[in-house]
């Protein structure tokens, strides 16, 4: 536990050491606000709360955050610090971890700088602010399952942009598995179990149910259980990666 | 000699167990225990059931051509690569059962000294020595000594992406002792340093000397000489040598012989006055001056130089140089790395 939270707090001083963590940052917070503003139509709309701004985020997520997980072990295998980390009395279970945690914290930073969205929403009306906290929580949930899927990509590669593009890849696959498109294709000869297998992974199902207000204890284990799963594979992926 | 062996985990554990037992009785018991280390990748043999043992106080030369199973071997002692059989123990714990455990035990330089570019020294020490479980005034104290070790404080706070290649490596060997380990793994620490530099890690190594075990991985014979208290040479996988630096010198053919440089004129009249010294050998010159070497041994009897010079002084032969070969590690490497394995050894 210890060392999970040091390696932790290494790997998130290190995003700030490098102007990597602020223009992600500016990045994140220009593009929310741009989706939000005007292609959500948040004026115009004339209703007090920020599902439009939450709206946006499993598709921003799509780009930004396997440009957060694609360095986390791409980097370490292009360097060879892996060798130095992977031989320093941890167990690979909390290096994988710490790594997530610290990009878990990171999107979480970048999260929370758009409160001023909160502020302004609730200078302009009167919104239901539990919606809003539990819609925060949902979409950092989601952050994390994204973040999870990138860590165990750029496990397998010393290739940065290989990662970004896989991670991004399978995230896609994830977000998209909702809709009636993706959905109608499957209809077409696949059974009904399958057809609700593939739309219950969906992260746009889920964090569309968040987003109503109630955060359902399934929709909390779909993350949870997400995360658990990727980080298992990622800790797999670095065990046998390094044995050849 | 490459066949797939089964995994004898369960031998192993065995006789790890009695390993053990004779740690806790021995008094000058090994801290670096391998035991049949086996490494496959593929089709291939990297290292091929290496055992061996070092004791505390004991300074390994680990030397091996390049793609020998040096590195590969280092890597498993170390913990970072799963040996395909055999295991490795340290003061000890098992590495394959045990790593944590072990891990605590080894400072361990990687080959070329990664380390995090974007971090600095002192972040970089600060985060090891915290993961090494160090806080507060001890944390500090240790950073210190250990900065003041390696000579790194006038690049203390500067990014070590920026630093130059003999600053990097002194990073990371900074990050290998500041624990002050029993067991210390070098993988070529030397590498890339300039000849300033090299003398000074090397007087590092020796005075850590004492209290641990330390080995030493390289291709730089002089480096064995110059600190290594005994020597390993490995080829494909396979140790090929093993004795202290002298015991492997001592298996040149030409080591102790005494080479006596004539010009061809008095060939026969000096073979003739040395006769019944030892044994006599023609040479060719070493420099393209002409004439012959004899190159006499006589078991590598080291007084044979004596007895040589003084019948040449007694019979007043023309000769035109006379020395005595100590015998070079490079020859001794190119013989035993080269011919094909026959399981030499100079202390079996």
């Amino acid at each position: 536990m210890r060392n999970i939270a040091i390696i932790a707090r290494r790997e998130l001083t290190g995003y700030f050491a490098t102007p990597v963590a602020y223009v992600f940052i500016v990045i994140f917070l220009a593009m929310m606000g741009s989706f939000t503003f005007y292609i959500g139509n948040f004026f115009e709309r004339g209703q007090a709360d920020l599902a439009t701004f939450f709206e946006f985020h499993p598709w921003l997520y799509l780009l930004l955050i396997p440009a957060i997980s694609m360095r986390l072990w791409a980097e370490e295998h292009k360097s060879g610090t892996i060798e130095l980390l992977m031989t320093l009395p941890i167990t690979t279970t909390s290096a994988v971890l710490g790594k997530f945690l610290a990009a878990w914290i990171f999107a979480g930073i970048a999260l929370a700088l758009t409160f001023p969205m909160w502020i302004t929403v609730n200078v302009l009306g009167n919104p239901d602010n539990g919606v809003i906290v539990t819609s925060y929580i949902g979409s950092w949930l989601m952050a994390g399952a994204f973040l999870s899927i990138g860590s165990c990509i750029s496990a397998m590669t010393r290739n940065q942009v290989i990662a970004f593009i896989v991670a991004a890849t399978i995230c896609f696959l994830f977000t998209m598995s909702g809709l009636e498109l993706v959905l109608n294709f499957f209809r077409l000869w696949a059974p009904d179990l399958l057809i609700e297998t593939i739309a219950s992974l969906s992260f746009l199902t889920h964090f569309r149910a968040v987003m109503n207000g109630v955060i359902d204890i399934r929709d909390l284990i779909f993350f949870t259980s997400l995360m658990t799963f990727w980080l298992f594979a990622n800790v797999i992926i670095i065990d046998l990666k390094k044995s050849d | 000699m490459s066949t797939l062996r089964p995994l004898p985990h369960r031998i192993y554990r065995i006789s790890t167990f009695r390993l053990q037992e004779r740690h806790e009785t021995g008094t000058n018991a090994p801290m670096i225990f391998l035991k049949g280390l086996t490494k496959h990748f593929g089709p291939l043999v990297a290292v091929d059931d290496v055992s061996f043992d070092v004791g505390k106080g004991q300074v390994l030369g680990f030397l091996g051509p390049n793609g020998a199973g040096k590195s590969t071997t280092m890597k498993m002692i170390a913990g970072f690569l799963e040996p395909t059989a055999g295991t490795a123990e340290i003061v000890g714990f098992d590495i394959c059962t045990s790593p944590v455990a072990a891990k605590k035990k080894i400072g361990y330089l990687p080959e070329g000294a990664p380390t995090y570019g974007d971090m600095t020294p002192a972040t970089f020490l600060n985060f090891i020595a915290e993961i090494r479980g160090f806080g507060g005034a001890d944390k500090a104290r240790r950073i210190g000594d250990v900065v003041e070790k390696v000579r790194l404080k006038e690049v203390f706070h500067q990014s070590i992406d920026t630093l130059s290649k003999g600053y990097r490596r002194r990073v990371g060997l900074a990050q290998a002792i500041l624990h002050d380990p029993d067991v210390l793994l070098l993988d070529e620490p030397t590498d890339g340093l300039d000849p300033n530099q090299k003398h000074h890690v090397r007087a590092l190594i020796h005075e850590m000397a004492a209290d641990k075990a330390i080995i030493v991985s390289t291709h730089i014979l002089e480096e064995v000489e110059a600190v290594c208290s005994r020597a390993i040479i490995i080829a494909n996988g396979r140790i090929v040598a093993d004795g202290t630096p002298v015991e492997l010198l001592a298996r040149d053919p030409g080591y102790n012989t005494v080479n006596v440089h004539v010009s061809t004129g008095d060939l026969a009249s000096v073979e003739a006055g040395l006769a019944g010294l030892g044994t006599i050998h023609h040479a060719p010159p070493p420099r393209v001056s002409g004439g012959t070497v004899l190159q006499i041994s006589d078991n590598g009897d080291s007084t044979l130089i004596m007895r040589v010079s003084e019948r040449i002084r007694e019979r007043g032969l023309n000769i035109e140089e006379v020395y005595l070969d100590k015998g070079s590690l490079d020859r001794v490497f190119r013989q035993v790395t080269t011919a094909p394995a026959s399981g030499i050894s100079a202390n079996a």
